[in-house]
């Protein structure tokens, strides 16, 4: 069944993204976007429409005076990007928009519901949920932010004496020590010099500055890679199922193809080498020339964490078939459990001995994700190695357009890389607050892990990283078809309930993308640890009644 | 060996055509000698900090206790922070929800939308909603959003002004669509005619082009001229005849230097229209804390209103926009700042006050020094800068030099501003990077470095033209337009 499925042509070629994560959990009071427009049925439409506007703005202009508009609405949704509405958004659909509803609702008539706060489970947005951010990194970017006050005494008294240190290093990294001014489009180079640092003493190889691109968060370094690589929908990039939908929605987005690949989770969302070869010769017997594989290690959704040899056989392969290896590590250090531990790709290929001829790769790596959490500075960077001047002028010339990215989060994410050290004034409270917040985080997935797996019809692989669990469920015949009946996915159909009888929002699986037949649905870990108590056991409470409700 | 994914033959054309003067070959020449120790005057990019214009200090102090709220706590914070930076720290973090370590709403945060909605209505006196108003990092982001979602291949057209800022002509090439230029008229202080629109337009029409959207720039980059009331209700109504969308970038409307000429936007002008205009163009207005007094570049900050956008297109935008997640966190604080400013009688207003004039004065000075100067030169003529931070002489090359530069492999105006850069270390971009008429050459410098170093500047820049005149006129006449 899943080779019938995967194995059809239109799986493999479509370009229809799926974007959901998005936290769209502030007030909204645009309309839902329901129509999700396929190539045939909205071409029709999109006509019929055409022509009953046109005919509506030739009878208005025949009472006005001015000439008449003679050209169709030029940014309405029947001419903008097609690119642009393949993109499938379930994140505005109906589970936030009903999370936000019920919210408004809770606001204007608190105690009215069966729960007194919404849990948004549905994003990677640690502080939004209550996680402190690391004290030293703030009192640095304070101090750059505001560097008047580094000379005055009084200095002494509200920052660590470290932090002041920092800042004066920082500024004196960047030209004019002007923090409002644009930097070199890759980043500041004093900062690059940093990070490379980082990279090197987490991997025992060398970096180079000059191979890394500083960007507004990893998302703008995908894209930008994406722009360089894909010319048409003949070009393919072999993603895994279940993925996260930046990559769906960027390809999609820059007119590719996406080649799946399916992670096995019987075994713990193993990435087989087999599956990869099996879905590059079906995708380049299509035409589709594949250009780079996406590796999320540890995955998101699914949490799994490498290991050192499973990585160098994708380094091997990505080498034999020229492939570009996209490796998205930004959660390196969200690895929560003993038996595992993050190995970056570049140290993998390196130790295999692969350099610069051999491999073209890309890191990703964010502010947003570790212990520090820090998504709103947008910070991040991807380190590019392997490629060719010529093509290193290209990501420049891309990334140049944009002038740079923002100072704020270049800083942190050169704090990120090069943390305090042992003997620093700060190094106690970091490496504290550093600890509570991993070891915490690895009780609150252990916890709901838990708590999942005693679920009746539920089965949950560990969170051996990152921030999500991503529970299969098997949904009773009658629930399916009740789901069928409601017109929605059954996966959808569940995570409706479960928000209308607990407030928690979690995002259905259909939106990773799953083995068809299967169900699953993705859960942050992020919840505050005084809150897990009550989300298991209302969790609980509701997938009992659910299945008493439909069980066959 | 097997073709590999990234290599150069396989890239994706689009990014290949892709050009950016204002960070091509002349600023890695510049950036080159610098490293060798020579002194670079980079007067190629808007970048006002790094000449050494000062932050204004309020926004600074409320960013600051925005980054480290538990500063917030401590009984000493009044030490070193006004009450008012404090209180207005808090209110920002108050419309956050968890701080600037968060994700925000894709859009922005709802209360920082809010301001700018209330700031419109006060600069327009029309109201604005703030569920059109998308917060970015930076302009450019916003206008690559906006160009992707119109751009659907090479049919589509877009008319930019020529000479335009090249991040538009960069972000129609990367997005596969057709630049439809039309021309600016030097000798009219580089007015902009309609009729020469509906030229562009038609011609494009016979190419087999949709026009689909018009760009315009105001107050100028690189030309520096402020568009008049007349001239914008022409162009509104064009589009309207046309069925354009227009883009208006306004990130330059604090940056005025005459009083003859006002900024004022295209969504007053259009509002001021009436129907059917003020309800029927589709107009997005771009703004930025980049600009300014502000100057704030580093921050990447901006937004972008929409008028008249049907609300499904809204919705696609929304969209394209959460892929990103959401603009950095500070720079929207500093644009809640930037469109809700210090009122008089804060305890920091006069502060406030001082700075920003005094940023503004000087350019205005510094303005009038630069086009003095360059209409001192030989062969050197320049039309005063309005508005805006730039400066765009047209440099008069005679034909020898054209031909030396041609010998060298060289555009003319690269050639000249190569040469500028190796005598002077005055570093500026080429006319040929904003495009110009055939023929015709000019340099664009911005108007920012310090106002003390001006004359120097100046007198060094006509030191190396009149000598390159001198050098290469045969006084047989030279190139014009």
């Amino acid at each position: 069944m899943r080779r019938s499925v995967i194995g059809g042509a239109k799986r493999t070629t479509t370009t229809t993204c799926l974007f959901l994560l998005n936290h769209a959990h502030h007030r909204s009071l645009l309309p839902p976007l329901h129509h999700r427009l396929d190539s045939s049925s909205s071409s029709s439409s999109a006509t019929a429409l055409l022509l009953l506007l046109r005919r509506l703005s030739s009878s208005s202009s025949s009472a006005s005076s001015p000439s008449p508009p003679n050209m169709p609405n030029p940014v309405s949704v029947q001419s903008i990007n097609p690119k642009v509405l393949k993109c499938e958004y379930a994140v505005r659909g109906e589970i936030v928009i009903l999370a936000q509803r019920l919210q408004e609702e809770l606001k204007a008539k608190p105690g009215s519901l069966p729960f007194d706060e919404i849990l948004y489970c549905n994003i990677g947005n640690p502080q939004s949920l209550g996680q402190l951010p690391i004290t030293f990194f703030r009192e640095v970017l304070a101090l750059c932010d505001h560097p008047a006050i580094l000379d005055k005494a009084e200095a002494q008294g509200l920052f660590s004496a470290d932090s002041i240190k920092r800042a004066w290093q920082i500024l004196d990294q960047i030209p004019g020590r002007a923090t409002g001014a644009y930097s070199h489009s890759q980043g500041i180079k004093g900062l690059r010099d940093t990070i490379a640092a980082g990279i090197e003493a987490r991997d025992g190889f060398p970096a180079n500055p000059n191979d890394l691109f500083l960007t507004d968060g990893a998302s703008p370094a995908v894209h930008m890679m994406m722009q360089l690589l894909i010319g048409s929908e003949k070009d393919g990039l072999l993603c895994p199922i279940p993925q996260y939908p930046l990559y769906s929605a960027s390809i999609a987005l820059h007119g590719g193809s996406l080649v799946p690949y399916y992670l096995d989770e019987e075994t713990g969302w193993g990435l087989e080498v087999s599956e990869l070869k099996k879905q590059l010769k079906e995708a380049r017997s299509k035409g589709i020339t594949v250009k780079a594989l996406v590796v999320i290690n540890p995955g998101n959704p699914t949490g799994q964490v490498l290991a050192e040899e499973n990585q160098r056989a994708i380094v091997e392969f990505c080498k034999q078939e020229g492939l570009v290896l996209l490796a998205d590590e930004v959660y390196q250090e969200n690895v929560y459990v003993p038996e595992k531990k993050f190995h970056s790709f570049k140290k993998v290929a390196r130790s295999m001995g692969y350099g610069d001829n051999d491999l073209c790769l890309v890191s990703f790596q964010s502010v947003s994700k570790g212990y520090h959490g820090e998504c709103g500075k947008r910070g991040g960077y991807m380190e590019v190695t392997g490629f060719s001047p010529e093509v290193r002028e290209q990501i420049y010339k891309l990334a140049s357009v944009n002038l740079c990215s923002n100072i704020s989060g270049q800083i942190l994410a050169s704090l990120v890389m090069s943390p305090p050290k042992v003997g620093d004034e700060s190094y106690e409270s970091y490496s504290a607050e550093k600890d509570g917040i991993l070891k915490s985080l690895a009780r609150r997935a252990k916890t709901l892990e838990d708590a999942f797996k005693s679920l009746e019809g539920i089965t949950c692989n560990k969170a051996e990283g990152a921030m999500y669990l991503f529970p299969r469920i098997k949904l009773p015949e009658k629930a399916i078809k009740a789901a069928e009946a409601a017109k929605t996915a059954p996966d959808l159909f569940y995570c409706r309930r479960l928000l209308n009888a607990t407030g928690v929002v979690v995002v259905p699986g259909s939106g990773f993308g799953q083995v068809p037949g299967t169900w699953h649905f993705r859960c942050t870990i992020l919840p505050q640890e005084d809150k897990i108590p009550a989300i298991v056991s209302r969790l609980t409470a509701f997938h009992k009644s659910f299945m008493d409700e439909y069980r066959n | 060996m097997a073709p590999k994914g990234l290599d150069y033959e396989l890239l994706n054309e689009n990014v290949k055509k892709v050009q950016y003067a204002v960070r091509g070959e002349l600023y890695l020449r510049a950036s080159e000698l610098q490293k060798e120790g020579k002194k670079i005057i980079f007067t190629n990019v808007g970048n006002p900090h790094a000449l050494g214009q000062k932050p204004l200090t309020f926004p600074r102090q409320v960013v600051a206790l925005c980054q480290a709220p538990f500063l917030l706590d401590d009984p000493n914070v009044g030490l070193m922070f006004p009450a008012d930076a404090i209180a207005r720290a808090k209110h920002y973090l108050s419309l956050t929800s968890g701080g600037l370590g968060a994700y925000s709403d894709s859009r922005g945060i709802p209360g920082v939308r809010q301001e700018v909605a209330d700031f419109l209505l006060r600069r327009d006196g029309y109201p604005s909603d703030p569920e059109l108003i998308f917060l970015t990092d930076g302009a450019s982001k916003g206008v690559m959003q906006i160009l992707s979602t119109i751009i659907r291949g090479p049919s589509d057209g877009i008319l930019v002004p020529v000479p335009q800022y090249p991040l538009y002509s960069a972000a129609i090439s990367l997005f596969g669509g057709t630049l439809v230029p039309y021309y600016l008229e030097e000798t009219a202080n580089w007015g902009l005619d309609v009729n020469d629109l509906r030229n562009a337009v038609s011609q494009a029409k016979s190419k087999g082009i949709t026009v689909k959207a018009m760009v315009i720039i105001n107050p100028g980059n690189p030309t520096g001229q402020c568009l008049s009331e007349a001239n914008l209700s022409e162009i509104l109504r064009f589009c309207y005849q046309e069925g354009l969308v227009l883009l208006g970038d306004e990130v330059y409307q604090q940056n005025i230097y005459q009083d003859e000429r006002p900024f004022i936007s295209s969504k007053k002008v259009l509002m001021d229209m009436g129907p059917p205009y003020s309800k029927e163009v589709q107009l997005v207005s771009f703004h930025t804390v980049s600009k300014g007094y502000w100057g704030e570049c580093g921050q990447r900050g901006g937004y972008f209103e929409m008028t008249n956008i049907p609300p499904k297109t809204v919705d696609e935008i929304y969209k394209v926009a959460s892929i990103s997640l959401s603009p950095n966190v500070p720079a929207q604080i500093f644009m809640g700042l930037m469109v809700n400013p210090l009122k008089p009688g804060d305890i920091s207003y006069e502060q406030f006050i001082r700075e920003s004039k005094g940023v503004l004065e000087s350019l205005r000075r510094r303005a009038r020094i630069m086009t003095d100067g360059f209409n001192s030169c030989r062969n050197v003529v320049c039309n005063f800068t309005e508005g805006a931070m730039y400066s765009f002489p047209q440099i008069r090359l005679p034909p020898k030099a054209i031909e030396a530069a041609k010998s060298a492999g060289k555009v003319a105006d690269v050639f000249y501003c190569l040469k500028l850069l190796e005598a002077t270390g005055i570093s500026t971009v080429p006319g040929s990077g904003f495009g110009q008429k055939e023929g015709v050459f000019h340099l664009r410098t911005t108007i920012l470095p310090a106002e003390e170093d001006m004359p120097a500047i100046m007198e060094s820049f006509k030191k190396f033209n009149d000598e390159f005149m001198e050098q290469y006129e045969d006084h047989k006449g030279y190139s014009r337009m």
